[in-house]
């Protein structure tokens, strides 16, 4: 199967039109010595057969839609409103480009700012950008903001050991070109209070934290607001639906994953990072920003603004290299948020509490387990378990479960404890069931 | 023809989506942490669904008309790539489950690794990159780490030329690098006699985009490779022109480094509005141990008895994660398929009528409009939207005509080297009548240009929006809903 | 186009006009047009600062393009035009007048040699494509 609609005469009359003889002659400045390599790639084949092939390939996966997932540490298996999907295969909305060109993109354009509103109100922040790759990268570019912000004075960067290790490890990979430090997630009882100077440019936390805790961090904020430091909340966009806005303790940015609102797990992505701050900051925001205008007709219309801080007009001198946004995800988002609204967000976030909590107290109940958690926890918590975690979780998927996040390999302090997430699709019957085979593992 | 925003449809107290009643004892809700408003707003699915719909029809995409747009690639998404990612094993797997639940995906994973490597002449992929700027901030970090770890920190320069995209110098100080650009000469490639002159102890690398954004082929790459490589730097690729190159010659083989390939453009993932892409990062063997991971690779090779294992692995002295979990996987699943239906043949198929297709516009164009570098062209070429006698009329005023005609306007004002840039890609899906129809509407813009230049100028004419006023939304930013207006709306 | 003779100008489209060892700064006519639509005007200095030949003051954005506004002399800042920052459009509309943006006392006037008058300036825009 080919999408070249060519025909043999259109072949034959377009390359009299350019004036060659063959397809060859069309790659002269081609050096001869490397021109044509004979590749060694697979026959072609039909759409049969490769719908076939990846059937195959996709049957060989445990998929959470035949196990029970209790695995969370980042990426959340939630419901998603059929009408969610019916709007991202809108043929007008996938196959369209950056809206570059206002008159014919209004559809992208208005969509992204629905999207950056509903972020706003959401994270009770003032401005949203249009979207970054993940929550990790958002993370990132929060960093990179605080730096600008300090115009390169500060040289140090507070992370809180509780931000999702694969985060903090995305932050470091991408100011690794810079000199800078970066602390505060040395070991488990680390406090990012204790590391606050006038060399820090911003303190990041997590909220709730990797291990579902949830904390107020308004004398935090205090601390760092002291000291002339920003203050970055990475939050669960879920949890916002039920628990305050990070705004209300003084966040100057929040970041965070926007999978949980009607993104697949996906095998980890596509998913998408929201990227909110204060006004004030607007202008250090990397990342594509939509704003309202008039056309010449007198209508309302949106179109993307502030591009002078973008790659392609400030090149050496941007605030960042991002070209896009994660367009299409930003529109499942929007259409997520639309479709559950006000009284469905809260009702899931409070599904998950309710369902997080007799989970924990099913399990704390099971002899040789208990809950690490000591004060609130939101959709996620830490058990200790009496065998290795490792072990633990091939016993239940022996019983189709798919069990939680060994904690061991990134925290050594939590040697033989397991992170477990509880949401909406998780009923009563298999929470019981992951109590039983727990039980059952132990004393196996 | 204006659609209210989501927030304006709203009306209190409409029931929207119903999740199911709690089947678990309820627990006390934390004290002090509950919030007290939320203003999301509230809609039938029904108003749901007819807001996108509506909106979604303000939209030109590929599947409504033709995209030429100059460095995007904009070919068909096949139909079929969209059902395979889909599919409830590779939509609904976790990241971070056990690779032994995980075989199908890590399968899918490497063997498009394999495959770009085989296609780019590479030793080793990583497929982590969310995006083409993402692939390029990895590949100068691995040429930054590959510099440092040799002893030679001083390598801190990265040579860009001045037809480059913005990414290239953006992703060089991004990376802590420094970036000095290098002029083009007169047929449009790199100045060997600039390139020689920067070619010192601090070199680290240059990047290169091959073809060039005019759309040329680098008539003596092999020597700037040659130059850079003599002098111990390393070339970097920008793989957004892959797609002329696709079975015809390796950057590999040309003797490129590193290089992103955007799984958006050469390998038909959708551009969905402006992402998600994907930028996987190809490299020669010097720096595969450099590469961001993990990276998919087999644990344990096939025998006769079993099947190969795969798993994930971080390479040894991996610049680290450029992103959380693996990169974007359903995009990896369209680019396998994408590959899988082309095949060997294909490849060059691809590329042949990609650069058939612009040589043809090229030919057609060439009589109406000005070309600043007139050779052979690859997989697009670069026009000027100026016309002799007619000083008013700007590139910009082209474009916004062929949305008259139902066309999407070629890339403005890029590359900054050509004035009044139209850069124009048609890329190998389109078919000869819709190149002739867009053919002869560009030639009847050029005569409008001189008959009737107001036209252009107060275009479009036949589109639900004009022209939208940037001055305004730049100086009285409105980046999203006003509660107060909406209050005052709810009254 | 317009270059007022009273003034000295850089090759990176900034005039000066030297009053005692005080000057006001700005930029030219050429860089406004070339600009375009001014969106945005913000000091990247503070009153009191010291800046050397090169430094940047300030920030300029249109709608297309950015530009930083350096200062061509050595000096002290004295002021900041602060009505720009909420009508960016004077540098377009009235660019060697309210549309200034800084004035610093000098401290070493033999800079200004290396500076160009309007007739040398007007020349060096024309070879950009001025008019």
């Amino acid at each position: 199967m080919s999408y070249i609609p060519h025909t043999e005469a259109e072949r034959r009359q377009m390359l009299a039109a350019v004036g060659v003889e063959s397809m060859d002659e069309l790659f002269a400045d081609v050096p001869a010595s490397v021109r044509f390599p004979d590749l060694d790639l697979p026959k072609p084949a039909s759409e049969l057969e490769i719908m076939e092939e990846l059937q195959l390939l996709s049957e060989a996966n445990l998929n959470t839609r035949q196990a029970a997932c209790f695995l969370g540490a980042g990426a959340y298996n939630h419901y998603i409103p059929s009408v969610v999907d019916h709007i991202l295969r809108r043929n007008e909305f996938y196959t369209a480009y950056t809206p570059y060109q206002p008159e014919i993109s209004q559809g992208t354009l208005q969509a992204i700012f629905e999207y950056q509103s509903l972020m706003c109100f959401l994270t009770g922040m003032e401005v949203s950008n249009a979207s970054h790759y993940d929550g990790a990268t958002a993370l990132a570019e929060a960093a990179i903001l605080a730096l600008n912000v300090h115009q390169g004075k500060r040289d140090k960067l507070v992370l809180s050991p509780a931000i999702h290790p694969q985060y903090r490890e995305v932050v470091r990979t991408y100011l690794q070109g810079q000199s800078l430090e970066i602390v505060g997630d040395e070991s488990l009882g680390s406090r990012p209070e204790e590391y606050l100077d006038e060399r820090t440019s911003l303190v990041a936390v997590q909220y709730p934290d990797f291990f579902g805790n949830l904390h107020d961090y308004g004398s935090l904020v205090v601390a760092a607001h002291a000291v002339g430091a920003l203050v970055c909340v990475v939050a669960n966009p879920i949890a916002l639906g039920l628990l305050q806005p990070p705004s209300e303790f003084g966040a100057d940015v929040v970041v965070g994953d926007g999978q949980p609102l009607g993104i697949p797990l996906s095998f980890g992505g596509p998913t998408i990072g929201f990227f909110t701050t204060r006004e004030q900051f607007v202008r250090k925001m990397a990342g594509r920003l939509v704003g309202e205008t008039v056309d010449s007709r007198g209508q309302r219309g949106y179109v993307l603004t502030l591009t002078p801080r973008e790659q392609h007009i400030r090149r050496g001198r941007a605030t960042s290299n991002i070209c896009t946004n994660q367009g299409l995800m930003a529109l499942a988002v929007t259409a997520y948020l639309s479709a559950v609204g006000k009284h469905g967000l809260r009702q899931v976030a409070e599904l998950c509490y309710h369902k997080a909590h007799y989970a924990a107290e099913r399990i704390a109940a099971v002899e040789g387990y208990g809950l690490w958690n000591r004060g609130p926890f939101f959709h996620e918590f830490v058990i200790r378990c009496p065998i290795p975690p490792a072990e633990l979780n091939q016993h239940l998927l022996d019983h189709d479960i798919l069990g939680g996040y060994d904690l061991g390999p990134e925290y050594p302090e939590l040697k033989g404890h397991m992170l477990l997430a509880v949401t909406e699709l998780n009923h009563k019957e298999d929470i019981d069931d992951l109590a039983d085979a727990l039980r059952e593992a132990a004393h196996a | 023809m204006l659609e209210p925003l989501i927030y304006e449809l709203s009306t209190p107290g409409r029931p929207g989506h119903r999740f199911p009643d709690p089947d678990v004892p309820l627990a006390d809700l934390p004290e002090g942490m509950i919030r007290q408003d939320l203003m999301l707003p509230e809609l039938s699915e029904l108003e749901v669904v007819r807001h996108f719909v509506r909106l979604s029809q303000l939209n030109h995409a590929i599947d409504t008309g033709f995209y030429p747009l100059g460095s995007c690639s904009m070919k068909y998404n096949p139909k079929v790539n969209e059902d395979a990612a889909r599919l409830p094993g590779f939509a609904h797997s976790h990241p971070l489950q056990d690779p032994s639940t995980q075989q199908g995906s890590l399968a899918v994973m490497y063997s498009l690794q394999d495959w770009l490597k085989e296609v780019g002449g590479f030793a080793g992929i990583s497929l982590q990159p969310a995006a083409g700027a993402h692939g390029e901030l990895s590949g100068i970090l691995m040429i930054r780490a590959y510099h440092r770890d040799r002893g030679q920190p001083q390598r801190n320069k990265i040579l860009v030329p001045d037809s480059a995209h913005g990414t290239n110098p953006a992703t060089t100080t991004m990376s802590g690098l420094r970036v000095v650009e290098l002029p083009s000469d007169a047929r449009g490639n790199v100045d060997l006699e600039a390139l020689r002159a920067e070619c010192d102890e601090t070199l680290a690398g240059l990047m290169l985009t091959n073809p060039n954004t005019l759309g040329l082929f680098e008539e003596r790459v092999q020597e700037v490779v040659r130059l850079v490589h003599d002098n111990g730097g390393l070339v970097y690729g920008d793989g957004a022109n892959m797609n002329a190159l696709l079975g015809v010659v390796r950057p590999g083989d040309l003797g490129f480094d590193v290089l992103h390939f955007n799984l958006h453009k050469t390998f038909s993932t959708p551009h969905g509005g402006g992402g998600p892409g994907a930028g996987p990062v190809g490299v020669r063997d010097l720096l595969v141990d450099y590469l961001p991971g993990p990276v998919a690779a087999e644990l344990e090779p096939e025998s006769e008895a079993l099947p190969p294992l795969y798993g994930l692995v971080m390479p040894t002295k991996s610049i680290g994660r450029v992103k959380a979990f693996h990169g974007h996987f359903g995009m990896h699943v369209r680019a396998y398929a994408f590959i899988r239906s082309h095949g060997k043949p294909g490849m060059r198929a691809i590329a042949e009528h990609a650069v058939l297709n612009a040589n043809y516009l090229l030919a057609g164009l060439r009589q109406s409009y000005r070309v600043p570098f007139d050779r052979r062209c690859m997989h697009e070429f670069v026009a000027e939207g100026r016309f002799e006698g007619v000083p008013e009329i700007h590139a910009l005023d082209v474009s916004k005509r062929l949305m008259d005609y139902g066309f999407h306007p070629p890339t403005n004002y890029f590359p900054l080297i050509v004035r009044e840039a139209l850069m124009i890609e048609p890329t190998e899906t389109e078919s000869k009548p819709t190149l002739d129809a867009f053919i002869e509407a560009m030639k009847a813009i050029a005569e409008e240009a001189h008959s009737e230049p107001e036209l252009l100028k107060g275009a479009p004419h036949g589109t639900p929006f004009g022209r939208l006023d940037e001055v305004q939304a730049a100086k009285q930013l409105v980046l999203c809903c006003r509660p107060a207006e909406l209050e005052r709306a709810a009254l | 186009m317009n270059y007022p003779a009273d003034l000295k100008y850089a090759g990176t489209d900034e005039w000066v006009r030297v009053e005692g060892d005080r000057a006001t700064l700005g930029v030219s006519d050429f860089a406004q047009d070339q600009l375009s639509d001014l969106v945005f005007f913000e000091a990247t200095v503070r009153v009191g600062e010291r800046v050397a030949a090169g430094e940047q003051v300030a920030t300029l954005e249109s709608v297309k393009a950015a530009a930083d506004v350096n200062s061509p002399v050595s000096g002290e800042i004295l002021e900041i035009n602060q009505p720009l920052a909420a009508r960016p459009e004077l540098v377009n509309t009235d660019p060697y007048g309210s549309g200034w943006m800084v004035k610093l006392k000098l401290t070493d006037k033999s800079e200004l040699a290396a500076l160009m008058d309007n007739t040398a300036y007007q020349r060096n825009t024309e070879a950009r494509g001025g008019r």
